[in-house]
């Protein structure tokens, strides 16, 4: 029998390793798996490298968490601006940064997940995000390479799940969520609502099972 | 000429988020930058339908809902609590920026730090390195829209022109920008420059030309 679900944030955060590249799904609050992320501060997985959107905001919860406890090494993300622990680490230069423009974050996130390994976008042209890549001219237009962006593990939110992985999303909940489930070799999801095979309609599925290799249930 | 009052009023940030409402056509695909743009959409009659994008993925957001109405589930690129208009629709981040890199917006209206007389912009960050850099969908919003407006003020609080011949700022994308709407006037980027589309009344064009760092052209 297919079963994917786990029955605690504890379990399903477990065996992520020190040193992981962890993928956090989520644009503000909404479809951010908060609970998935402080089980894994909880667990204690250190040196790891986040791609996220931003950098978590103000201090306490979430990806700022993270940051506090001083268990990221890197983070590559379009927005790291109003978190103030990734302020803290910035200024005293005890954090990498890689800054990537939001739609190429989101496409070298979905080229990963589809098998393409770089791409050609006109997005940064001219600007500090070209420094260091190949420039090409297509038609009459520059474009930049841009590689894939992979990860050992996603952590992302929906708001159903069923016993497959198959995951349903509600408002503006999809966001970098069913990219990261592609992108990453462990798709971990808290979902509101966990159900049997057939509990969502395939008509409604945002993420396919495939994706997917634990669901627990976080209501929030 | 007298140094005194000046004879003329610049528009305040609403009046030209409603100067900017008046040049949306209905049946444009918009994405408002988040800040002063974001409120153009309060300018737009209800009865003219435009479909405001927000690159979380909303093409059809509505205007924000009352507190007891929020949907916690739903908020725009600034991260607000919006509404959805009758014919929305959601999407992913991945196809959200498809929308907006493969010329599917008619428009995206920015603000800015500085605008340069071949379209240059410049509006992601400061040439500081103690500030905490963010690009956001600034970039990919500059290269992708059809069409790149900007709402500024004319110059810094300081008095320094925004509209210059060579950005000193970091770029956001070169050549990108099609029209400025400033607190002083509307020009439009053209082949040989900036060119005067309107100022507001009362202003003299060598007062408007002594306020910028590049040409500005009369039609």
């Amino acid at each position: 029998m297919i079963d994917k679900r786990v029955s605690s944030l504890a379990e399903a955060v477990s065996g992520i390793e020190d040193g992981s590249v962890v993928m956090i799904g989520g644009f503000g609050a909404v479809g951010q798996p908060d609970a998935l992320v402080e089980a894994l501060a909880a667990q204690g997985a250190k040196n790891l490298t986040i791609i996220a959107n931003n950098a978590g905001w103000g201090r306490d919860v979430g990806i700022p968490k993270l940051l506090s406890l001083g268990r990221v090494r890197k983070i590559v993300c379009s927005f790291p601006k109003g978190s103030d622990a990734f302020s803290d680490l910035y200024t005293k230069g005890r954090i990498e940064l890689e800054l990537v423009p939001q739609g190429t974050l989101a496409e070298r996130i979905r080229a990963a997940g589809a098998g393409i390994p770089a791409f050609f976008t006109p997005t940064g042209v001219g600007t500090v995000v070209a420094e260091g890549k190949e420039t090409r001219r297509f038609g009459n237009r520059d474009y930049l390479m841009e590689t894939a962006l992979h990860a050992d593990v996603a952590l992302v939110e929906a708001w159903q799940a069923d016993r497959y992985g198959n995951l349903s999303y509600r408002g503006s909940g999809r966001n970098f969520n069913p990219i990261m489930a592609m992108a990453a070799a462990m798709t971990i999801a808290q979902a509101n609502e966990v159900v049997d095979a057939g509990g969502i309609d395939p008509e409604q599925v945002g993420t396919p099972g495939v994706y997917v290799q634990r669901v627990v249930p976080f209501r929030r | 000429m007298s140094t005194t009052a000046a004879a003329y009023t610049p528009r305040t940030a609403k009046e030209i988020a409603q100067r900017i409402a008046r040049d949306i056509p209905e049946g444009w695909a918009v994405n408002l930058g988040i800040g002063q743009p974001t409120s153009i959409a309060d300018h737009v009659p209800a009865e003219r339908e435009v479909l405001f994008q927000s690159e979380n993925g909303i093409l059809g957001m509505g205007p924000a809902p009352s507190a007891n109405e929020a949907d916690p589930w739903l908020v725009n690129a600034g991260k607000q609590p919006v509404t959805l208009r009758p014919g929305a629709s959601l999407f992913h981040h991945a196809d959200s920026f498809a929308m907006i890199r493969g010329q599917h917006l008619d428009l995206c209206v920015l603000g800015a730090y500085q605008v340069a007389s071949n379209g240059d912009l410049a509006n992601w960050t400061v040439p500081d390195p103690s500030v905490i850099p963010g690009i956001g969908g600034a970039m990919d919003l500059a290269a992708g829209a059809k069409r790149i407006w900007i709402m500024m003020d004319h110059t810094t609080k300081q008095g320094e022109p925004k509209l210059v011949d060579t950005c000193s700022y970091p770029l956001t994308a070169v050549a990108a920008v099609a029209r400025v709407y400033t607190n002083l006037c509307v020009v439009d980027v053209t082949p040989r420059g900036f060119e005067l589309v309107e100022m507001v009344p009362g202003l003299g064009f060598d007062e408007l030309q002594a306020k910028s760092g590049a040409p500005i052209h009369r039609r």
